[in-house]
């Protein structure tokens, strides 16, 4: 008996201990809304044209709410911005119903790093080395589009080799980035070998670029006035390695996953993107295509010289997970034939333009001509001035359209330099995709929409 | 690649998007500002870039902002992805849209004082006073 009593004792304590340390009062009571970061509320007013929008209602109203289901039955949880699925500090604030996903809210800038302020302090000669770390997958794009708004704006053209070299860089990360998004993909779903699978192939681009550039993201290797340096030697037998083994390891990916009953039944019909969602969103690229609208910037603006090569542009109409999943598999072997073609037809001559108020001379110059030291020293201290004048660039990043606007006073450094990142536009789709289905689908909607948060919050 | 480039005032912003629109742009693939401080009068410029995928076309429209009230009528009932790329132009510049279904901060938190990417916002160095320098408000 009189343990018994001890025990109740102690249980009291114990209980006032708990709830002490909980809500942190000597009053006790179960109060949540002490935190203000995450606020338990979707809307701070409800307004109709807002609701709209976290449901993804605003374009095609297909939104479907079961009769019997009262509000009291609603939760509100916060994804992120540490969760694994949301592919870096994404934060997603969704309402849910029992498992149904009715509402979200993306919340980003936790990666925001002010690189659009920075870019104003650095003149055009660095640039590059800002913008690759934008959107850090593919890196190589975010310099090429740098550069090219330069160049636009000085009014130069690089030699032919610099735009095969480009060509060949960047589409190589196109198939690196796209492998990425496979691996991480098939990990959010669940097949966790894919994962493995995914970054293994991506090692041996990684690999080329670090043989290449000396380093394995974050090159700054294209730079205005052609690219860092002249490809290494032998390079033609790494490209013939990747182009020969890549091919063969899509094809494990699909004996794994084309006709995988349950891969099929977690990605088709979830989260159906169409074409209308995506024009009145700006939602570009792989998204875009899969979902049955042929639009690829490689062949209706072409740049860098593209349009010489040979290659399709897949279009899937289903505008699912599956489709977008689809898509970037046949996007890498549209790739891969580009950078064959580049292989076998890359021109002989300079990789970078021999205007030497642009590009600084090689380095065994400067012993030899004091001119060649005066040309480096002016380009690595003031860098080169670019005339007044505005450009907008686009080119066709892994994820869409990647544009960049550049202001120039006529000084050697940008006066504005925004960068329009497609990861950014595609999020605003994310409540489309993500409502009206389960939560664990809505992790494999995020997934196909590949978006880098880098490139989001710059 | 040749871009047709307009400049409007404020007030044809809404109509002049309208007729955009209507011309089968479909997609406004970018919106952003440009803060000409001290160099230029009125001192904000809001630069929209629009895609027209059907005839494969671009347009540029450049928007002079009046000075007074930093305000400027919404395209997002036009163009629905607008609306994270006028809430970052409200966070960096100040420039609000009237009739904007949320004009939060978006990248910057929601208590931050002062828009990053004006000209007059230092950019995280220690100010360095000199003597007889202009005053910068």
């Amino acid at each position: 008996m009189k343990s018994k009593k001890i025990n109740r004792y102690n249980l009291k304590a114990l209980k006032k201990k708990f709830e002490f340390w909980a809500t942190n009062s000597e009053e006790g009571g179960w109060s949540i809304s002490s935190t203000d970061e995450g606020s338990q509320k979707m809307l701070e007013v409800e307004d109709e044209k807002k609701v709209k929008i976290q449901t993804g209602t605003e374009i095609i109203d297909d939104f479907v709410v079961d009769e019997d289901s009262s509000d009291d039955e609603r939760m509100i949880i916060n994804m992120g911005p540490q969760h694994p699925s949301t592919h870096g500090v994404l934060r997603l604030q969704a309402e849910l119903e029992g498992e149904i996903v009715r509402r979200v809210k993306p919340v980003i800038g936790y990666l925001h790093t002010g690189m659009e302020k920075t870019g104003e302090e650095l003149n055009y000669f660095q640039g590059p080395t800002n913008t690759t770390r934008m959107d850090y997958l593919s890196p190589l794009f975010n310099e090429l589009v740098f550069s090219l708004t330069t160049e636009k704006l000085i009014g130069i053209e690089v030699p032919d080799r610099a735009k095969a070299i480009r060509i060949l860089m960047t589409e190589l990360n196109r198939i690196s980035s796209h492998l990425v998004a496979l691996a991480t993909g098939g990990m959010d779903i669940g097949a966790l070998s894919m994962m493995i699978f995914g970054f293994r192939e991506r090692e041996h681009i990684l690999n080329f670029f670090e043989k290449t550039t000396g380093l394995r993201m974050n090159h700054n290797y294209i730079r205005p006035g052609g690219v860092a340096a002249d490809l290494p030697d032998g390079w033609q037998k790494d490209i013939e390695d990747i182009i020969q083994l890549i091919p063969e390891k899509l094809k494990d990916y699909d004996d794994m996953l084309l006709d995988n009953p349950i891969w099929k039944g977690r990605l088709q019909n979830v989260g159906i993107l169409t074409t209308e969602e995506c024009f009145a969103y700006g939602i570009t690229g792989p998204s875009l295509r899969a979902s049955g609208f042929d639009w690829d910037l490689r062949k209706s603006q072409p740049y860098s010289g593209i349009e010489k090569f040979n290659f399709d542009v897949p279009v899937l109409s289903e505008g699912d997970v599956f489709a977008r999943w689809r898509i970037k598999v046949l996007e890498i072997f549209e790739s891969l034939k580009i950078v064959e073609q580049v292989m076998y037809q890359m021109p002989k001559g300079p990789y970078k333009i021999q205007d030497k108020k642009i590009t600084p001379p090689p380095r065994k110059r400067l012993d030899e001509s004091m001119e060649a030291l005066i040309h480096h020293f002016k380009i690595y201290t003031e860098g080169f001035k670019v005339p007044e004048g505005d450009a907008y660039v686009a080119i066709e990043s892994p994820r869409g359209e990647l544009g960049c606007y550049i202001v120039s006073d006529g000084t050697a450094k940008p006066y504005r330099m925004h960068v329009r990142g497609p990861s950014f536009c595609n999020l605003q789709g994310l409540p489309i995709i993500m409502t009206d289905s389960p939560i664990a689908d809505a992790v494999a909607a995020i997934a196909s929409l590949d978006p880098v948060i880098g490139d989001v919050d710059r | 690649m040749n871009t047709e480039v307009i400049t409007i005032s404020s007030e044809d912003y809404k109509e002049t998007i309208t007729n955009i629109k209507k011309d089968g742009f479909q997609m406004m693939v970018d919106l952003t500002a440009v803060d000409w401080f001290r160099k230029r009068e009125p001192r904000f410029e809001l630069v929209v870039q629009f895609l027209s995928v059907s005839k494969n076309l671009r347009k540029t429209v450049k928007v002079i902002i009046n000075d007074e009230n930093l305000s400027i009528p919404t395209i997002t009932d036009l163009y629905p992805g607008a609306n994270f790329y006028e809430r970052e132009v409200f966070d960096m510049f100040g420039i609000e849209f009237e009739n904007h279904p949320d004009m939060t901060r978006i990248l910057m938190p929601d208590d931050w004082i002062g828009h990053p990417l004006r000209k007059n916002y230092g950019s995280g160095r220690i100010p360095v006073q000199f003597k007889n320098a202009p005053k910068v408000d």
